[in-house]
């Protein structure tokens, strides 16, 4: 076990550590190694999980409390006051916390919950399982790439604790408001804070998607093509990809105006006058020369990649569990990794479309326009293929079945908004309103997070040692969740479309938008029902955890992936043996009338002496 | 479909793999601040200034340091321990003074009057290249274990074993890879700075 770097190693240690000591390693792992600083992937797979749902509830929660001010703005919340204390003196939510809480739930939950704990949980847990390797190709960074993510946690949460609070910019973190700390009380130490955490998160996620790529394109078992790969394997890629191109981008924005903040630079500030009086730079001139757009088009270099980043593992998972639980392959496989390809290209041609209103060259957001409708045919030959998929299948109707369904309507409901605001000329009326919230919500947020459920469903036994969630507890979590969902986003369109901007601490003074007080009752009911039937899967998590059924065999849902090859319990290693080989694709489900053709055994193990049959069914 | 492919997994060293990944997160970094500098430069309200001689003599050592590198790697892969040592020594004394060069630089460019809180054009140098510094430090920082354990004597087992290593050259020949980087990095940022400024 002393040397896990690279494939080959891997392979010779533990062939002979199997045929010698069986158990050793076992032992040789303490509480520490084992549990904390791991190095296996499943562990570490684990980490990032757990801590993508504590965080998950923190970013859904602060959701709740805006929910509550924008539907009751001149009610008193008593447990405000208790739960915030000064930033809810009276029970009633002070303005500046508004934002602070707007702003922490957009980067709570697009950077902890669906980036680290989507991607970094499910590209943790599958890619070694699925294309059969012992490990990432660094096992070191790969712990470093999680404690790293850590890390960036603990700087965000320390930053909900400070006197002057947390940034309160928004999410992209806008300059001028996130470049002067005396715009407002978050853009102090809060905004610093805020800073930091994104570097070091940075920094984890690129120590991530190197070890990923690396393992899938270096340690793939024998026999695994690149066209072999499940396509759960595919996004993860792809994502990865994205993630190493765009975050260091990223990086360099936030560099820039940490110098504007704290070193007197003007890359993004200029010609600023407050109170009266203009600002001015240490050699006392006029601070001038800055663009705030240059911030926006650096952030959204990144920040259009991020979405994608986002929602491809999603569209693996929902893919690979749709295929498995229909008992049929995969409809259009080729088609399915061309698409993913096409989006990871389009993701980088597209950012300017979140900047139509910037006083941009219209030429130039034509073409933007242009590159942003293309994404449509990708996307929609993934809507075909799943529904392809599942047509005629012999579905088994588990959760994790449910939220793919789920994920496809989200994604269609949501996908289809993105074509109206993917042109300018309706964009401009549309931005920044509710109907941009809805559209991201339901095609980002809630896809990907159906995504993550998908994943946990499905792929629980390999999480904890074989236990199994309960699937009445499931049923429940699904039906409240997807319906609710609806609920929460679908009146927030009829409500961006009547101009209803978003970011507002209160409606009530504006006469044209105190109208919809009752809508917005209604938003914040359904989310409070779809927040507590959260419960219901955390406790379902929890319990199923610590006491679910056992499997009682290797392979209860009879998929062909590689993943299920592996022991109940399998050590760091994976499989105790040599690596299974690989003879086909993942998906060859039904083939020659066999319903279970794994990917591990050849064709005499399957249709005996005869061999594979000729026609490829489909 | 169904035959055994035996195809070989293993092209390329997964470490020098990711390593080239790496380089490529910090190609997009730097792509990100010279396109910035682009965008901005293109905004109007532009100060220009020659830049500081002193870049040169910076890129001459950065340069040197190169070939001195290659010739510390062929004399390790050779097992010639002496001119290895005296080559890693010559190339960490180079990137030493590399830094200290680009430092010099900038107090010649403040001398200038052209200061990192004023307009943005010359911002953009200090920040660039002082990111640039860093990812040098950051190699001579490596450089320099390397040259400590180079320094120490091993006994003669040990000594043995590391000459049957076939992966022996493969923590040098990833410093070297880059190295070379940061210094083929500097070269494209001194030309864009003397054809963009």
């Amino acid at each position: 076990m002393a040397i896990l770097e690279s494939g080959t190693e891997i392979t010779q240690v533990h062939v002979q550590h199997d045929e010698h000591h069986e158990h050793e390693h076992h032992h040789e792992e303490g509480f520490i190694s084992k549990y904390i600083f791991s190095q296996d992937h499943k562990m570490i797979a684990r980490q990032f999980l757990i801590t993508g749902v504590i965080w998950s509830f923190i970013g859904v929660l602060f959701s709740v409390i805006f929910r509550l001010q924008l539907a009751w703005p001149d009610e008193s919340f008593p447990i405000l006051e208790t739960l915030l204390g000064k930033w809810a003196e009276g029970g009633k939510l002070a303005p500046n916390f508004y934002y602070a809480l707007v702003t922490m739930h957009g980067t709570i939950m697009v950077f902890f919950v669906l980036t680290a704990g989507l991607s970094g949980t499910f590209s943790n847990l599958l890619i070694p399982l699925q294309i059969g390797a012992r490990d990432m190709a660094s096992p070191f960074l790969n712990m470093l790439s999680y404690w790293f993510f850590f890390l960036a946690g603990i700087i965000m949460l320390i930053s909900l604790f400070i006197s002057t609070g947390p940034a309160d910019g928004g999410w992209t973190a806008y300059p001028p408001l996130s470049g002067l700390p005396q715009a407002s009380p978050g853009s102090e130490f809060g905004m610093t804070l805020w800073l930091l955490s994104m570097a070091v998160f940075i920094v984890s996620s690129l120590l991530g998607g190197l070890n990923y790529i690396t393992t899938i394109l270096n340690m793939r078992t024998e026999g695994m093509t690149m066209m072999r790969m499940p396509l759960t394997i595919w996004a993860f890629f792809f994502t990865a990809v994205l993630g190493v191109l765009s975050f260091p981008v990223l990086l360099s924005g936030a560099i820039l105006l940490l110098f504007d903040r704290h070193l007197g630079t003007s890359f993004y500030l200029s010609d600023i006058y407050i109170a009266g009086k203009p600002l001015t730079n240490a050699a006392g001139e006029i601070l001038q020369g800055g663009s705030p757009i240059l911030f926006q088009h650096l952030f959204w270099f990144l920040g259009h990649p991020e979405v994608y980043i986002v929602i491809l593992p999603a569209m693996g998972m929902v893919s690979h569990v749709l295929a498995t639980n229909s008992r049929k392959p995969i409809f259009g496989y080729s088609a399915m990794v061309m698409s993913i390809l096409a989006i990871t290209v389009l993701a980088f041609l597209v950012w300017a479309h979140h900047m139509f209103v910037s006083g941009m060259n219209p030429f130039i957001g034509s073409i933007f326009v242009l590159f942003t409708l293309l994404i449509a045919v990708p996307s929609a030959i993934k809507v075909f293929n799943w529904i392809g998929t599942i047509w005629r299948g012999n579905i088994n109707f588990t959760p994790d079945t449910l939220f793919s369904i789920g994920f496809v309507s989200l994604f269609i409901s949501g996908g289809l908004t993105g074509l109206y605001l993917g042109n300018s000329t309706l964009d401009i009326p549309l931005h920044d309103t509710y109907f941009v919230v809805a559209h991201f919500h339901i095609v980002m947020g809630l896809a990907a997070g159906f995504g993550l459920f998908v994943g946990v469903y499905h792929w629980f036994p390999k999480l904890f040692n074989g236990r199994q969630m309960n699937n009445t507890l499931g049923y429940i979590h699904f039906w409240i969740t997807f319906i609710g969902s609806y609920c929460i986003f679908w009146p927030m369109h009829y409500l961006g479309m009547t101009g209803v901007p978003r970011r507002y601490f209160q409606f009530s003074n504006f006469e044209t938008f105190d109208v919809y007080g009752d809508l917005n009752v209604f938003i914040t009911l359904a989310a409070i029902m779809v927040f507590f039937a959260q419960f219901v899967f955390v406790i379902n998590f929890v319990h199923s955890a610590l006491y679910g059924k056992k499997m009682t065999s290797l392979n209860p849902l009879s998929s062909n992936s590689l993943e299920w090859t592996t022991p109940i319990e399998p050590g760091h290693g994976n499989w105790p043996g040599a690596i299974p080989k690989v003879y086909r694709g993942p998906y060859e489900y039904g083939r020659g009338g066999v319903d279970y053709v794994p990917q591990h055994l050849n064709d005499q193990q399957i249709w005996g002496e005869k061999g594979a049959p000729q026609e490829v069914a489909h | 479909m169904s035959t055994i492919t035996l195809q070989k997994t293993q092209r390329i060293h997964p470490k020098k793999f990711a390593l080239w990944l790496g380089l490529g997160t910090i190609i997009m970094m730097f792509a990100g601040l010279t396109s910035a500098f682009i965008v901005r430069r293109a905004a109007g309200n532009w100060v220009e200034f020659e830049l500081p001689p002193t870049f040169l003599i910076s890129t001459l050592l950065i340069a040197l340091s190169s070939f001195t590198l290659v010739m510390a790697l062929r004399a390790f892969k050779a097992l010639n321990q002496v001119t290895y040592k005296r080559m890693l020594g010559l190339t960490l004394l180079l990137g030493i003074g590399f830094m200290i060069t680009q430092y010099m630089a900038w107090l010649q460019l403040t001398g200038y009057g052209i200061l990192l809180q004023g307009n943005p054009s010359g911002s953009f140098v200090y920040v660039i290249s002082g990111l640039h510094a860093v990812h040098v430090l950051g190699g001579v920082v490596f450089m320099a274990l390397f040259y400590v354990n180079a320094l120490r004597k091993l006994d003669p087992v040990a000594a043995l074993l590391q000459e049957i290593n076939t992966e022996r050259a493969l923590p040098l020949e990833l410093l070297a890879t880059y190295w070379h980087f940061v210094g083929i990095l500097w070269l494209y940022l001194l030309v864009f700075f003397y054809y963009f400024r």
